[in-house]
């Protein structure tokens, strides 16, 4: 626990000065507030922007900050000297992971105000918010732990990444790539987020987040099994 | 005297390649231990196995009793393990990389300042890690490793890269845990710091050790030469032979004023080291 909090400090002393990191947090956040506010056209769903960006910032930033911290300390040798001081690989990734979930959720929050979402609403969407930010943290975690250095684990997170954050905007222009699209867990965030509010929510849903959620955990304890951390 | 480190017969290879072969070494408490071999000749490799990050494949070794594969967290919090690539925060100042394992190891902040000015940081408390030359981050390893009062200091490599004046200074520092009570084990290539921090040292060469025991001791063990030479005033040079004249020709020369520096021919540790694998110890 109390290394956990060292490693989690660690990270939010880091957040202004890493800009990597910091901008994955901020972009969408503020992208929204500008769109939501700047563009108002005719026809257009209800905070549209708000249900586009929110899944793209899911998919993108945990995943991406996740893979970025991890791979850059194997890089840098400095998580062989937290391991080397008593630091457990769960309680390095524990510190890791909650600050990357604390600060996306703070992003979740961003989105949920502007999207006007108030009561048993605003308490679904940060609960889709925080599964999706899981997900995509386990997924950077999985990458993170398999690659060597930050350049390697960016050449992998960019494609993955881009799968999850834009096959749910893709999907709504080919039913190929929605048919595709519907197995992923972006994609059912995309689906129960546009739903809030109006329709129930699917079991198929549901049944495709917790599948994926399986797959990446399997994923990671392959993973991890395999090359640990250091 | 108390053993701190024991090892017993540590063999370890990476694939076809030997890297250490049937290592045997006792390291009392309170001294300080040298390794020294050329690049890639295991030391390192050592210093890993020593402190349970990797594992041999015979032999064993303890540290202060408890082996090495069985270290607990406990037992890390009582040593000070430098590798040479370990790594600094670079966007975090010098005391928040400090910080972070004050608060591992539960450590008060007037430590972290204190340990700070001990290794001459004291004024760049606040300098991004980024910021600071080679010698000062080799201070802020140093002084993460000083900073939990360890009993037993790993160093590998700890002034390797370094300006002779920030290496000098860096010795001094170990020079000063010694006066502690601390035991320490370096590896190096130089040998003169060897001769000058070492009670002990161990020359390694492709896996093996090759020769142990006090640097003077080994350097007077290998004085084949057995001469005094001596520099006169007149600009020449006379050599004579360590027998039981010797003693006379010197009082005479300076008795009669001639003589101007007194040498012995005792070879230095680079010169024992090339005699005994035909490598340089630097190559």
């Amino acid at each position: 626990m109390r290394n956990s909090y060292a490693v989690f400090m660690k990270q939010l002393r880091e957040t202004v000065k890493n800009k990597t990191i910091l901008i994955q947090f901020l972009m969408f956040p503020v992208m929204v507030i500008i769109m939501e506010n700047a563009i108002k056209i005719e026809n257009m769903p209800e905070h549209f922007f708000v249900k586009l960006f929110a899944v793209m910032f899911v998919g993108m930033a945990p995943l991406t900050c996740m893979s970025a911290i991890i791979s850059e300390e194997k890089e840098k040798n400095t998580l062989r000297t937290l391991l080397m001081s008593n630091v457990k690989p769960f309680a390095y990734l524990a510190g890791v992971g909650l600050y990357v979930w604390l600060m996306c959720m703070a992003g979740a929050v961003v989105f949920a105000v502007c999207g006007g979402y108030r009561g048993f609403d605003f308490c679904m969407f940060m609960l889709i918010m925080a599964i999706g930010i899981l997900l995509s943290q386990l997924t950077g975690a999985v990458i993170g732990v398999c690659c060597k250095n930050q350049m390697s684990a960016t050449s992998v997170t960019v494609p993955v990444m881009m799968i999850f954050s834009f096959l749910p905007m893709l999907s709504m222009f080919n039913p190929t790539i929605e048919k595709i699209a519907k197995i992923t867990y972006s994609h059912q965030l995309s689906i129960l987020i546009n739903g809030l509010g109006n329709t129930a929510i699917e079991p198929q849903s549901i049944l495709v987040i917790a599948a994926n959620f399986v797959l990446f955990a399997v994923l990671f304890a392959v993973a991890f099994q395999r090359k640990g951390l250091s | 005297m108390e053993i701190a480190v024991s090892v017993n017969g540590i063999t370890k290879s990476f694939g076809e390649n030997m890297v250490l072969d049937n290592i045997r070494l006792q390291i009392k408490k309170g001294e300080i231990f040298g390794l020294l071999g050329p690049s890639g000749a295991g030391k390192t490799t050592l210093i890993k196995l020593l402190t349970g990050q990797l594992k041999a494949e015979q032999g064993n070794s303890s540290i202060n009793g408890t082996d090495s594969q069985k270290l607990t967290g406990k037992d890390y919090s009582g040593y000070g393990i430098m590798m040479d690539n370990f790594g600094v925060y670079e966007r975090l100042s010098c005391f928040e990389n400090l910080k972070v394992f004050a608060r591992i190891y539960r450590i008060k902040n007037d430590r972290i300042h204190e340990v700070l000015e001990a290794v001459g940081l004291g004024k760049a408390k606040k300098t991004p890690a980024s910021e600071l030359s080679k010698g000062m981050k080799s201070r802020l390893r140093l002084a993460r490793v000083f900073m939990t009062n360890p009993d037993i200091l790993f160093l590998d490599e700890p002034t390797s890269g370094l300006d002779p004046a920030t290496a000098d200074e860096i010795q001094k520092m170990l020079l000063a845990e010694k006066a502690k009570g601390k035991t320490i084990f370096l590896t190096t290539h130089t040998m003169t710091e060897a001769e000058k921090l070492c009670d002990t040292i161990a020359l390694l060469h492709k896996g093996k050790i090759v020769e142990c025991g006090n640097p003077k001791e080994i350097c007077r063990r290998y004085n084949h030469q057995k001469q005094i030479r001596i520099h006169l005033i007149d600009g020449t040079e006379t050599a004579i032979h360590h027998d039981e004249n010797a003693a006379e020709i010197v009082s005479e020369l300076l008795r009669s004023g001639k003589a101007e520096t007194i040498h012995t021919t005792e070879p230095d540790l680079e010169t024992v080291f090339m005699e005994l694998t035909g490598k340089e110890l630097s190559q």
